[in-house]
């Protein structure tokens, strides 16, 4: 089906939608659509799919990937990437646990501490982008590999020994509001905080002004390296803090925890309709990325997929979900 | 007259690469404990060649100012392949041998069609695809294992004449048969020129399009090329994550060693060759002083750090501050 028949219908399916539905995002909409059928599939599959207990549990598990896509989004909104959050995750699960090892002073300030490693090395990113003019992805999996490097050597290639502190286990796992789980109490609240700046303050105005074209941005008297440097330094925090988050679950750190985050996190923020190019996209597109990924992973393990099939699918999707709507315009 | 000065200054940095191998190689043999002997030289080879392979498909990619990022677990997939396949007869093997270079190029076409003709970012793409590739070889090779035609390893690992490294005649027979012929074809002219000015290239008449796709297929033949030597050396198939990713990253690394520019046009991949051997042979220089080997992935790490840093002093020569903004 060529582009402008496909564009037409769809054209005429918004004519006959109500008026905030018409005004809606397509990719937007395209997620949420993906996300009802999933839950359509999944619920012929097995009928406790559709069970508030399981749902919950799923919002829960999508939270960890909500925080780290927030801080991907931040980044791609800029018209850059970072491809540093395998190891920010780590790092900032690990160096939580570990700062837990030194007395109480150590508990109070493990998650702080795990979320300010992850803040240093996106300021190395940052600094990198900003201010050397490295290109986003090569600069990010340089540090990447540094701070692989820097847990290689600290944890002397093993497991780290220390576990999760009571307040990282209460922040992943806990419940504040009977029945709704933290995790997702952070996710919703780090979500409001980052549509309050992306659309209400300067700071957001500026990202996608530099997303849409730096050199004007710059222009009209942004200090554009500025801006880019704390969108870095926010992602690698915020990384750090998914990783933390992700510790309290799991109660301990793992080496190669962060490795299942850096491609769900793109493809959420991609496939919430946030273009790849900067400039374009909206926090709930990115949320309906999110959801569905966490779907998408979750159908696949409950019809037990080994984990190549599942690795296959997940590919095969985001390419194809890219195809529909996430192409770049033909070159003239 | 002038001509050689045209030529040094296009050769610029694969001399540069070339320089720094011949440095590093120099420290390390000098420190290796059995020195500059025949046995050293072949081990450093083998293990130089394997990502000297890698680092050629990625340069082919960088060149059209693209990226690709599955390279490694295109490496991994036909490794696991190879252990397979590469076996039996020698009819057999040749045929085996065949397929694993096809699905090579598969890989590399279906690459190239969804970064060109799909039109897609090639970092999200071929990060998608990587993950593909690596499903497929998790699939043919769950737990390490399988084996290979020894003759055939053991022939191509091993010396000629008790001197000259196989693996190294190999990368120069890849070099004459793959490298040169498309660098000096239309479709290489095509690809060196999407990657400098993608626009002015198209508005040229240049065939960017099939330039860049050949580029991405030949990216998937070489890695294929690499997948089978890692097959030779180690006689099994493994289909390990962290290798794959190590060998991608490690690609970028010797990339920009070797000379070429992450903003495409500019670079061969010979520069990327001695790239790949200088990064190898730094990594090595642990060993040979006796640290602790925990400290090698930050070691190379900080490594590539400071190479992609290096880029940076094109800065001092920025007139206008809206240079900054390509």
């Amino acid at each position: 089906m060529s582009e402008t028949t496909l564009s037409g219908i769809v054209g005429g399916i918004a004519g006959r939608m109500p008026k905030f539905l018409r005004r809606a995002d397509p990719a937007v909409v395209t997620a949420f659509a993906c996300i009802v059928l999933l839950l359509f599939l999944g619920s012929l599959y097995s009928r406790s799919f559709l069970s508030p207990e399981y749902l919950l549990q799923q919002l829960k598990v999508a939270s960890f990937l909500g925080v780290i896509a927030t801080g991907m989004m931040l980044v791609i909104l800029l018209g850059q990437i970072d491809l540093s959050v395998p190891w920010a995750v780590a790092a900032g699960a690990m160096m939580a646990c570990a700062a837990a090892a030194y007395g109480p002073a150590g508990v109070a300030l493990a998650i702080p501490f795990g979320v300010l490693c992850g803040v240093a090395i996106g300021i190395v990113n940052g600094i990198g982008v900003a201010y050397l003019r490295i290109p986003s992805m090569i600069i990010t999996l340089a540090t990447n590999a540094v701070a692989q490097g820097l847990m290689v050597v600290y944890t002397g290639g093993f497991s780290p020994q220390d576990s999760a502190t009571a307040a990282m286990r209460y922040l992943a796992t806990g419940f504040t509001i009977p029945g709704v789980p933290n995790a997702v109490i952070i996710w919703a609240l780090i979500g409001a905080a980052m549509v309050f700046v992306l659309t209400r303050s300067s700071f957001g105005r500026a990202v996608y002004g530099i997303g849409n074209r730096e050199r004007a941005a710059y222009l009209s008297g942004i200090d554009t390296r500025r801006i880019v440097l704390i969108a870095f330094a926010v992602s690698g925090g915020l990384s750090a803090f998914g990783g933390v988050l992700l510790a309290g679950y799991a109660s301990k750190a793992a080496q190669s925890m962060g490795d299942a985050y850096l491609l769900p996190s793109i493809a959420a923020v991609v496939l919430g309709g946030t273009s790849i190019l900067g400039g374009r996209g909206s926090y709930l597109g990115t949320v309906a990325g999110v959801i569905l990924i966490t779907l998408l992973q979750s159908i696949l393990s409950v019809m037990q997929m080994p984990e190549a099939g599942r690795q296959i699918i997940y590919g095969v999707v985001i390419v194809a979900m890219l195809l529909l709507y996430g192409r770049a315009p033909a070159s003239r | 007259m002038r001509d050689w000065r045209y030529w040094l200054a296009e050769q610029r940095g694969t001399l540069l690469a070339f320089g720094i191998f011949i440095v590093m190689f120099a420290i390390y043999s000098a420190n290796h404990p059995a020195g500059f002997t025949a046995n050293v030289v072949q081990t450093a080879a083998n293990k130089g060649v394997l990502l000297a392979f890698v680092a050629m498909a990625q340069t082919l990619v960088v060149l059209t100012a693209g990226i690709d990022l599955s390279v490694g677990m295109i490496f991994t997939l036909t490794n696991c392949m190879a252990s397979w396949l590469v076996i039996g007869t020698g009819l057999e093997t040749a045929f085996g041998v065949l397929a694993v270079l096809g699905t090579g190029l598969i890989c590399g076409a279906v690459n190239g069609a969804i970064v060109i003709y799909g039109r897609l970012q090639p970092i999200v793409a071929t990060i998608a695809t990587g993950a593909v590739f690596f499903g497929l070889a998790l699939l043919l090779r769950p737990v390490p294992g399988g084996s290979v035609n020894e003759d055939l390893a053991d022939f191509l690992t091993g010396r000629f004449f008790g001197v000259v490294p196989a693996s190294l005649v190999a990368l120069l027979v890849v070099v004459l048969v793959v490298w040169v012929p498309f660098s000096r074809s239309e479709f290489g002219r095509a690809a060196y020129a999407a990657g400098s000015s993608e626009t002015a290239a198209y508005m040229s008449g240049v065939p960017i399009r099939r330039g860049k796709f050949l580029a991405y297929t030949l990216a998937g033949l070489l890695a294929a090329i690499g997948g089978l030597f890692l097959t030779f050396f180690t006689y099994t198939g493994e289909a390990a994550y962290a290798s794959g990713n190590a060998y991608t990253l490690f690609s970028i690394a010797a990339v920009v060693l070797g000379g070429v520019s992450l903003f495409g046009g500019k670079g061969s991949a010979i520069g990327a060759i001695f790239g790949a051997l200088a990064f190898r042979t730094i990594g090595d220089l642990l060993f040979v002083f006796d640290f602790d080997p925990l400290w090698q992935p930050l070691f190379q790490g900080v490594i590539l750090l400071i190479a992609v840093s290096l880029g940076a002093f094109a800065l001092f020569r920025v007139r206008n501050r809206l240079e900054w903004f390509l």
